[in-house]
């Protein structure tokens, strides 16, 4: 039994390992909690990424829900292309031009924090640098050869990769290097929010039935003792 | 109410059944942890069933609307989430507590004489059960779902003439499709669990009637006359067990087991409740990142590993380089479980008065089992191959030592009585 256990502990840190090659990725540091985050996060998403990334399994007027915003205001401020406030965040690009475009179909973003991870897209969206040889003038450090040209580059500022593969600091954008962090972390939290809306209630309704199951396991055992009182 | 009971009692014999099967029912009264498993598996069985049915309820089976069907049911179905996360937890969940009551199985030998039909029958529900797992695991169609169903089917294109043939006909078209999705959502909903509760019946019924191991491997039912009335168990057993047995060293499984067991139900529903409210992809073994995006027969996963249950024998058949040999020593790591009973000549049950070198077979055929089935969801490398041909050597070795060690084993004298 306990060579089994022993056996059991060795092989954890193997499972640790089992995860595939890791990127050197940054930490997001973002926090679901923040609704000022995830607002901000939803205007740029709307304003930088929609265009070509939907998110056709989140709704509009959940979202308003979920982020403190009302339909009324959503609507208005949120929505003025027309759509209906029920409706999925979808885009109307045609998925095959878009193919000839950038090489690819541009993927939907709903789940990219889940399928990747919120660290992943936090540094993948600031990790872009200029390399001549690609059509649209810019690679990616975190995602080799990607088709997708750098949407964010007037706020961030150009970067080059020396030849140890270390990218220089931005220049020649309209915002400091905390200030894009910062816009890119609201970015990354609205994605995090997306690909699991309900990751916050999920959370909190686990401590209060692990609560209860706790209370309960004491009188299931105070049970269990009174009864084989008869058998010893 | 009493003469109402009385009417049904005379039509069904209702309370006779309960207290043949739980109010009077002898176990020995020495059951440790590993014993609780059998009832874990249950109360996970009664979990998928109950989840699924409401799943159905709002699932889409189709290529095309099956991957929004399941995000519908993560974001607009009232509580969807849960039952989604619940059905998908309880499946490793499932493989976790049955693993672990087939080792109970295996460490206490109760899969000797006479209990060889009730071990077939578990071994049947295990079979039954990776079938139902594989097939609910396309479901969701995300893309880790369709090229682990891929590599899967396309084992069976490794059996000569009739191979290719064979797959085209599991899937019902060319590749994997909507056709496919069709017809394991059918299996997988109706066929194999009507199968399951069939075998998960038949496995109780057949423990019934030759009755529990125990931790000592001793009977508890010694032949009628042959115990001193002071030595009987002190509880009142149904008449068809103290009829032909005196019985020593029992309780009835209601209420001493039942309470027992609700105790390792409520710590077995902690840890379940940890990993579902608060790490539900498991460390994506679980839910696998890749099945976050819809299936794709264009793009394939970085890694395809199957889902960690499967890993032990999956590495069996990777480490052997002919396909078809290793197809059939897949095949037969599975086989070796079935045909237990007869590798093992002895005649002394558990681990506890068997020989050191037993103690070391078992040893290294848990060691092994683990390695097989971490070495499944880890991307094949030379030393990964390396290693899982060692320990596919270990896993046939167990069946093929204990063959050879167990018919003049060096065994300890067994205990007439319970001794815990």
């Amino acid at each position: 039994m306990k060579k089994f256990i022993l056996a059991l502990l060795a092989v954890f840190p193997m499972l640790a390992g089992a995860a595939g090659p890791s990127l050197d990725l940054d930490k997001a540091g973002n926090d679901l909690s923040d609704k000022e985050s995830l607002k901000r996060g939803f205007e740029s998403y709307l304003n930088y990424c929609l265009g070509c990334h939907q998110l056709q399994y989140q709704r509009y007027n959940r979202t308003f829900a979920d982020l403190g915003i009302s339909d009324e205001e959503g609507l208005e401020k949120w929505m003025p292309t027309g759509e209906k406030v029920g409706d999925h965040i979808t885009n109307t690009m045609p998925a095959k031009d878009a193919a000839a475009w950038f090489g690819s179909t541009p993927p939907d973003l709903t789940l990219e924090a889940r399928f990747r991870s919120p660290d992943y897209i936090y540094t993948y969206l600031r990790s872009f640098y200029v390399d001549e040889k690609r059509p649209f003038g810019v690679n990616n450090k975190v995602f080799k050869d990607v088709g997708m040209p750098h949407v964010l580059q007037d706020l961030q500022g150009v970067r080059t990769m020396d030849e140890h593969g270390e990218l220089s600091e931005a220049t020649g954008g309209t915002m400091t290097a905390e200030e894009y962090d910062a816009f890119v972390r609201d970015l990354t939290n609205f994605l995090e929010y997306t690909a699991e809306p309900n990751k916050l209630e999920r959370q909190n309704m686990g401590y209060w039935v692990i609560g209860f199951l706790f209370i309960f396991l004491i009188f299931a055992y105070l049970l269990k003792k009174e009864y084989w009182r008869d058998v010893h | 109410m009493n003469s109402f009971m009385a009417w049904i009692e005379q039509r069904l014999p209702f309370m006779d059944a309960m207290n043949k099967h739980a109010l009077q029912y002898p176990a020995p009264k020495n059951f440790n942890f590993w014993y609780v498993f059998g009832i874990l598996a249950s109360v996970v069985l009664v979990n998928q069933i109950v989840t699924g049915i409401w799943l159905t309820m709002n699932y889409e089976p189709s290529g095309d609307g099956a991957f929004a069907s399941v995000e519908y049911i993560m974001r607009d179905v009232d509580y969807g989430w849960l039952l989604r996360y619940m059905h998908s937890t309880g499946a490793s969940a499932f493989f976790i507590v049955v693993y672990l009551h087939m080792f109970r199985g295996v460490i206490y030998g109760s899969y000797q004489k006479p209990r060889e039909l009730l071990w077939i029958f578990g071994m049947l529900i295990y079979l039954v059960l990776m079938a139902e797992a594989f097939m609910g695991y396309l479901l969701p169609w995300g893309n880790m779902s369709y090229w682990g169903a891929q590599v899967i089917i396309s084992l069976f294109g490794a059996i000569p003439v009739i191979g290719e043939e064979l797959t085209i006909w599991i899937k019902g078209d060319y590749v994997i499709s909507g056709a496919t999705l069709n017809r394991f959502f059918a299996l997988h909903v109706v066929a194999l669990p009507l199968v399951l509760v069939v075998l998960v019946f038949l496995h109780i019924l057949a423990l019934h009637e030759v009755g529990s191991n125990n931790p000592d491997g001793t009977n508890i039912k010694k032949p009628k006359g042959s115990v001193k009335p002071e030595d009987l168990s002190k509880f009142e057993f149904h008449e068809q067990y103290t009829k032909k047995y005196d019985i020593v060293d029992a309780i009835p499984f209601h209420p001493y087991y039942t309470v027992k067991d609700l105790v390792a139900v409520v710590i077995f529903l902690i840890l379940f409740s940890w990993v579902m409210f608060f790490a539900p992809e498991g460390g994506g073994y679980f839910l696998e990142a890749p099945n976050f995006t819809p299936a794709n027969g264009l793009k394939t996963p970085e890694h395809i590993a199957p889902v960690w249950y499967f890993g032990p024998f999956y590495t069996v058949l990777r480490v052997i380089p002919e396909k078809l040999i290793g197809m059939v020593a897949m095949f037969a790591a599975i086989g070796m479980l079935f045909a237990l009973p007869w590798f093992d000549r002895g005649i002394v049950r558990s681990f506890r008065y068997r020989s050191k070198i037993h103690l070391f077979n078992l040893t290294q055929f848990a060691i092994c089992f683990i390695a097989l089935g971490v070495l499944g969801t880890m991307p094949a490398s030379d030393l990964a191959n390396l290693a899982g041909r060692i320990a596919t050597f270990g896993y046939f070795g167990f069946f093929v030592a204990l063959w050879i060690y167990s018919k003049d084993e060096k065994t300890k004298p067994v205990p007439e009585r319970v001794t815990g």
